[in-house]
């Protein structure tokens, strides 16, 4: 495993470019784009203020730099850096900015969603989308960007807008059975829409691409209901993550319940493997000890090592009493992943933030348990293969595959925290993000993996 | 006290049963043992008795005390003391006898008395005794009933606090689910409430983003607008149109293309799954079959009617797997009768397996039950068969070991030593030894045939030496009476055809005798099998035809053998079957298939053969 050098970043906005060539970071309210290969600069656009937000259009030729608080967009062309589109939002306000899946038209959000302006790159042209409405999730696109749906509220009721993206005509549009709407998502093969309500009521509504209701699914009453939802890349599995601490999973035929993953403190499954991260400090000559001991910030302590250490079970997981009688409460699960040959399942159950669970979902059992020293931060698969890179904001990044774990330190100087990161399309290098600072890390082909782990297990 | 003394007495032994009567029955009343007390107490009073009687009785006063106890004797039954009186006047003699003879009746009623006390005495201590246990006992019984009570008080009080803590919990679960009910309901409440008053405070805000809307819409926002350099092509490289109803039906059309496609890719999976199952359905039948099948068709004869019944259905299935596969396409007319017929088999396969369950539970029970006996008998029965294989595999062995060398030292034919070399199959070695023999009996007979045929020949010339010399006679006769007499010659002509007739039927004689002379010679008798064979010898003697008929007259022979010793051979025939089912196993892999029942009956024959000889 190798790392390159660091760069510097801000607002943790750091890009890969859809089609895997260019990686795209802001520093303030510069907008650089780099090689992948070479890591050069490739362009470097100085925007207006303090970039809040960017995006790659979908076919790599533009990058979207939202300014929210100047209610500003800037689009910069990376086969053209002399061309340059400027869109100002003005007294309404910006509150979000996207791409349509052609890459040719910028849907901005204004301030209290009044409306959403879709500008064209292509014609003068201005569409306005009244209604939308504020919600965590309130637009999704098909993958293959033939459709947009979208969640609207008028007159107290939540209804969904499905338009066609070609010439953004409305297709359909109908109201949904939920109290107060929180989040849409479209199965990746485009026919189904999952509409799911808000956290005070478990229901998760199953709307076919013409409007239908396939189904709707309610796992209990009067109690926090559905936190997170994720598709399977397979379109056959719903999983259902729920202030319970459960994941359900539902089918793609009769759209009911096929298994339950709880997710306890105490595991007792001998079967399952149990990967805690263990810390070693280095080795201290006897001399060098002194009580009482120094304060960290004295001097450069030697960072110590971590690796795993496969735990014997029972083992009980480290919770986090919640405070339930505030907003958001750190239960359920909040962090769901399918894997991309949908094999594995990955989440995080918020009041046990120091785990990371691997599920088995052809067997549909728990796989593998990962407990980290400190909270997890974020994980994401590797587009690849199932390979599941896990950050917990420390200076290490950690990877699981079905073969085992590994935990590698971020080489250079002071403490690289590691709060982010995104795999690259080929799945053979990953950007880890920190506060002001990210890197690239290049992984070995699967072979190698084995030796740099043995590598960095002796010398880390 | 003399006077108590002399009451009881003459009734003592009637008081005394029923003292002992009254003490049996009331051993614990105060009475009885006062009155036993009383009884004690005379025993000192009778040592007394002498000294009392010679302070009653002196000198002056005989006469008196004499007619007292005289008195005192009669009102007490005993004969009078005084001699019978003849007169009034006379004055009574006092009769030796009868005094001493009272005296003497007293003594034995005294002992009697003595005794009766004694007796009275030890029960008394006896009853005494069982007083005192009777008493603990009771005494016991009284504290255990006490503190029984004792105990079922405290327990009843517990029974009583617990009912009441029941109660309590009761109450208190009442009071929580009434809690729960009313929570629930201010829940729902509070939800209503919460949505009234967030439908109210939407509408606020809906009034309040229209207005917003109005105000930073309608304004004309001069900021709002998009600085382009220059307008790009469309990703698609096509211009955008207009929208117009047709492009409304158009991406209707789209959308339900998408649709469609995808249901059909998912009907498509779905069958495909389906045939995928139904595939391992038919296998798995198959397989059922075949595993069933065998397994039932073997006892099919000793097992129950319904296993037959189910036998039959498994055939029928069998039949109908053909058919089925030519309806594979159509799932509905075949989904039914597969999965019928699964249904049936697996019904069908569990039976079986839990009657094996059953017998080996039943098998384990046994063992557990009469282990001794049977492990003996099977030991012994065991040990028995093994000693039985051991010995025919010995005489096998043998036998093969003979027949080799017999092989080795009689010149055969390049064929069979080049066989006999090639062989190292026991099957082999066994056809060639049954060959053997076999070609050795045909050996003899054809010797002894020759035998025969050489007599008749010898016979044959001798008359025709005879006829020779008749006809050499007749001629000469004839030719001497040529010239004598005519009615001679009439008369000569019927003899020699006399004689003609005669020899035929002796020709015929010597026939016909041959077949019933062989089996008689034979050594091993087996009569039908010989006479076939003669019969057809001599018809075809050349070998090919030998062996196609040897497998018959193997069988015929073992069947011969079989019925000329049953005792013998039923031992042996256990054996015979472990072998040649051994048998079977090895020649399989081997060539001829259709020697196998052929040489596996020559197996057994041979060796009951052999068990025949010494």
């Amino acid at each position: 495993m190798n790392f390159s050098e660091v760069f510097k970043l801000s607002g943790l906005l750091c890009k890969f470019s859809p089609d895997g060539k260019y990686l795209a970071s802001c520093v303030q309210y510069r907008l650089v784009v780099r090689d992948v290969n070479t890591l050069q600069i490739v362009q470097l656009y100085t925007c207006l203020d303090q970039i809040q937000h960017i995006e790659w259009s979908a076919d790599s030729l533009f990058i979207l730099c939202a300014m929210y608080k100047r209610g500003l967009v800037q689009v910069w062309s990376l086969e053209q850096p002399e061309w340059h589109c400027k869109i100002d939002e003005g007294s309404a306000g910006l509150v979000a900015s996207c791409w349509s899946p052609d890459g040719r038209h910028i849907l901005n959000t204004t301030e209290f969603h009044l409306r959403i302006t879709v500008w064209s790159l292509c014609t003068k042209s201005v569409s306005y989308i009244k209604y939308p409405k504020a919600c965590l999730q309130g637009t999704t696109f098909t993958r293959d960007g033939r459709y947009m749906a979208l969640a609207e509220r008028r007159d107290c009721k939540d209804y969904v807008s499905i338009f066609v993206c070609s010439d953004w005509q409305l297709l359909r549009h109908f109201d949904t059975d939920t109290q107060d709407l929180t989040g849409i998502e479209w199965a990746p093969n485009g026919c189904v829409l999952a509409v799911w309500d808000t956290c005070l009521e478990y229901k998760i509504l199953l709307y076919s691409l013409d409007g239908r209701l396939l189904s709707a699914y309610s796992a209990y009453e009067w109690s926090l209901g559905i936190k997170s939802v994720a598709w399977s890349p397979s379109s056959q599995f719903l999983a259902v993550g729920s202030y319970d601490g459960k994941v359900r999973i539902l089918n793609h035929v009769t759209w009911k319940m096929i298994t339950e993953f709880e997710h306890p403190a105490a595991i007792n499954n001998p079967k399952i493997v149990m990967y805690k991260e263990a810390e070693k400090s280095p080795q201290l000559g006897l001399g060098c000890l002194s009580f009482p001991p120094p304060r960290a910030g004295a001097g450069p302590l030697p960072t110590p090592e971590s690796k795993y250490e496969i735990a014997s079970v029972p083992v009980s997981l480290q919770t986090l009493k919640p405070v339930t009688d505030r907003a958001n409460p750190k239960i359920g699960v909040g962090m769901l992943a399918f894997s991309p040959d949908s094999y594995f399942l990955a989440t995080r159950n918020d009041n046990i933030p120091n785990a990371v669970w691997v599920w088995d979902i052809q067997k549909l059992r728990l796989f593998a348990v990962l407990e980290q020293l400190s909270p997890v931060r974020a994980f994401q698969w590797d587009p690849q293969q199932p390979r599941l890179a896990i950050c917990t904001g420390g200076s290490r990044v950690y990877l699981w595959s079905p073969a085992g774990c590994l935990s590698v330190q971020v080489p250079g100087e002071g403490d690289f925290a590691v709060l982010s990161l995104c795999w690259h399309l080929s799945g053979d290098s990953m950007a880890l993000l920190s506060k002001d600072h990210f890197c690239l890390c290049f992984l070995e082909t699967v072979a190698a993996v084995g030796t740099a782990c043995r590598q960095l297990g002796g010398h880390t | 006290m003399g006077d108590w003394m002399t009451v009881t007495d003459p009734g003592l032994s009637s008081e005394n049963k029923t003292i002992s009567q009254h003490t049996s029955e009331t051993k614990m009343s105060p009475s009885s043992l006062y009155s036993q007390q009383v009884l004690c107490s005379s025993i000192p009073l009778s040592k007394n008795v002498h000294s009392f009687f010679s302070a009653f009785c002196t000198e002056d006063n005989i006469e008196q005390s004499i007619s007292y106890l005289d008195q005192e004797l009669t009102t007490f039954g005993f004969p009078s003391l005084y001699e019978e009186s003849k007169g009034k006047e006379t004055k009574r003699e006092l009769n030796i006898i009868a005094v001493l003879n009272c005296m003497n009746e007293l003594l034995v009623l005294q002992r009697k008395n003595l005794l009766a006390q004694e007796n009275v005495e030890t029960q008394n201590l006896k009853l005494g005794s069982d007083m005192d246990h009777l008493q603990s006992c009771y005494s016991k019984l009284k504290e255990q009933l006490e503190t029984s009570r004792r105990e079922m008080i405290g327990l009843q009080e517990r029974d009583r606090q617990l009912q009441c803590k029941n109660r309590n919990l009761h109450q208190l679960l009442k009071n929580e689910k009434d809690e729960v009910q009313k929570l629930q309901n201010i829940i729902a409440s509070r939800a209503t409430q919460y949505n009234h008053d967030m439908k109210r405070k939407e509408r606020e805000y809906n009034k309040l983003k229209e207005r917003l809307h109005q105000l930073v819409m309608n304004k004309k926002d001069k900021k709002i607008a998009m600085d382009i350099l220059n307008y790009v092509g469309r990703a698609d490289g096509k211009r955008g149109s207009w929208r117009t109803g047709k492009t409304e039906a158009r991406n209707e059309d789209e959308m339900y293309k998408i649709l469609l496609n995808d249901y059909e890719y998912r009907q498509k999976q779905i069958l495909m799954e389906n045939a995928e199952l139904k595939k391992v359905l038919q296998q798995m039948k198959k397989e059922m079959i075949s595993l069933l099948s065998p397994q039932k068709k073997k006892p099919r004869e000793r097992v129950d009617d319904s296993t037959g019944t189910v036998i039959s259905d498994v055939e029928e299935d069998a039949g109908e797997l053909s058919r089925e596969s030519i309806w594979d396409l159509s799932c509905e007319t075949v989904r039914e009768q597969l999965t019928n017929s699964i249904r049936k088999q697996w019904r069908i396969l569990k039976s079986h397996v839990e009657k094996l369950d059953n017998q080996v539970s039943k098998v384990h029970l046994e063992g557990f039950n009469d282990e001794d006996v049977i492990s003996r008998q099977d030991h012994e029965q065991e040990t028995e068969k093994l000693e039985l294989e051991i010995q025919q595999c010995k005489e096998m062995i043998k036998t093969q070991q003979q027949l080799l060398q017999q092989q080795l030292a009689t010149a055969c034919d390049d064929d069979t030593t080049s066989l006999l070399r090639d062989c190292y199959l026991l099957e082999e070695k066994e056809r060639l030894k049954e060959e053997w023999s076999l070609f050795k009996e045909q050996k003899k007979n054809f010797e002894r045939e020759r035998r025969s045929f050489t007599e008749a020949a010898i016979r044959l010339g001798l008359e025709r030496k005879a006829f020779e010399e008749e006809r050499a006679s007749w001629l000469k006769q004839q030719f001497l009476n040529m010239t004598t007499f005519d009615h001679q010659n009439s008369e000569n002509v019927k003899l020699f055809s006399a004689f003609s007739g005669s020899s035929d039927q002796d020709n015929l004689t010597v026939h016909s005798r041959q077949p019933q002379k062989k089996p008689h010679s034979m050594s091993n008798g087996s009569p039908v099998c010989m006479s076939k064979l003669t019969k057809s010898l001599p018809a075809s003697p050349s070998t090919s035809d030998f062996c196609q008929t040897r497998s018959c007259i193997s069988e015929h022979s073992s069947v011969n053998v079989l019925n000329i010793t049953p005792e013998d051979i039923k031992p042996n025939q256990v054996g015979g079957e472990c072998t040649n089912q051994k048998w079977s196993v090895a020649s399989r892999p081997g060539s001829q298939e259709g020697c196998y029942s052929g040489c596996s009956l020559t197996y057994t024959n041979s060796h009951v053969e052999k068990d025949d000889l010494p």
